[in-house]
């Protein structure tokens, strides 16, 4: 559920924009998301859909957006994060 | 020669270690890393602070693309028996500077209170 991933990077990522005013494409760099900040987003992501982002996932591209979250969620899920 | 810098809050390295508590601080630090910064609790945040700061450096001067996966732990900071501290680079990390020609590193960091910061400046033997 994207609304879920939305919520956890409103309290999370400390961007400089409100998470809800972003589309699921937006960059979520370019929204004010530092390497440090995304470690938490990690972790809380972990804890909300139970799952361990494995070292080939700990890229830029991984936290980029909403989007590409729920692709590694779903990818480490095997299904829709909605469901988990 | 290629130079990457990096400055941290120590009371966000403390929230997220509050929060999170040992899956923060094992997740991004390696166990001697670990063991070092607690030797002295009144300095354990602000060691962490300092450490993160140098591994996110050393990330800007190997400039791994938006699809290089790179651990926090395959970048590990190591003191040396003078004092001093180095880069120490495994896997991942390990790898893209060998394919970047990179084959040495060096490092600087600081810490207060409230922010730590590190310089690391990298570069190939042979330039």
């Amino acid at each position: 559920m994207k609304d879920q991933i939305r919520a956890i990077i409103r309290e999370h990522a400390r961007l400089s924009v409100d998470a809800a005013q972003l589309n699921d494409q937006a960059s979520l760099y370019q929204a004010g998301l530092t390497s440090h900040a995304s470690v938490n987003l990690m972790l809380a992501l972990e804890d909300a859909f139970a799952i361990e982002f494995p070292e080939r996932m700990l890229r830029r591209r991984t936290f980029e957006s909403i989007d590409t979250i729920w692709a590694a969620i779903e990818e480490l899920t095997g299904r829709s994060p909605s469901t988990v | 020669m290629i130079v990457g810098g990096d400055l941290v809050r120590v009371r966000d390295i403390a929230e997220s270690i509050s929060r999170f508590g040992d899956r923060y601080t094992r997740r991004v630090f390696t166990e001697g890393e670990i063991r070092y910064c607690e030797q002295h609790p009144q300095l354990t945040v602000e060691r962490f602070a300092a450490r993160f700061a140098a591994k996110e450096a050393t990330m800007k001067a190997l400039r791994p693309s938006a699809t290089d996966g790179v651990a926090w732990q395959s970048i590990e900071v190591q003191a040396t028996v003078d004092g001093w501290c180095e880069i120490v680079l495994h896997g991942a990390a390990a790898a893209l500077a060998q394919r970047r020609g990179i084959d040495w590193l060096t490092l600087t960091m600081s810490h207060e209170h409230e922010y730590a910061t590190a310089t690391v400046v990298a570069g190939c033997t042979a330039e």
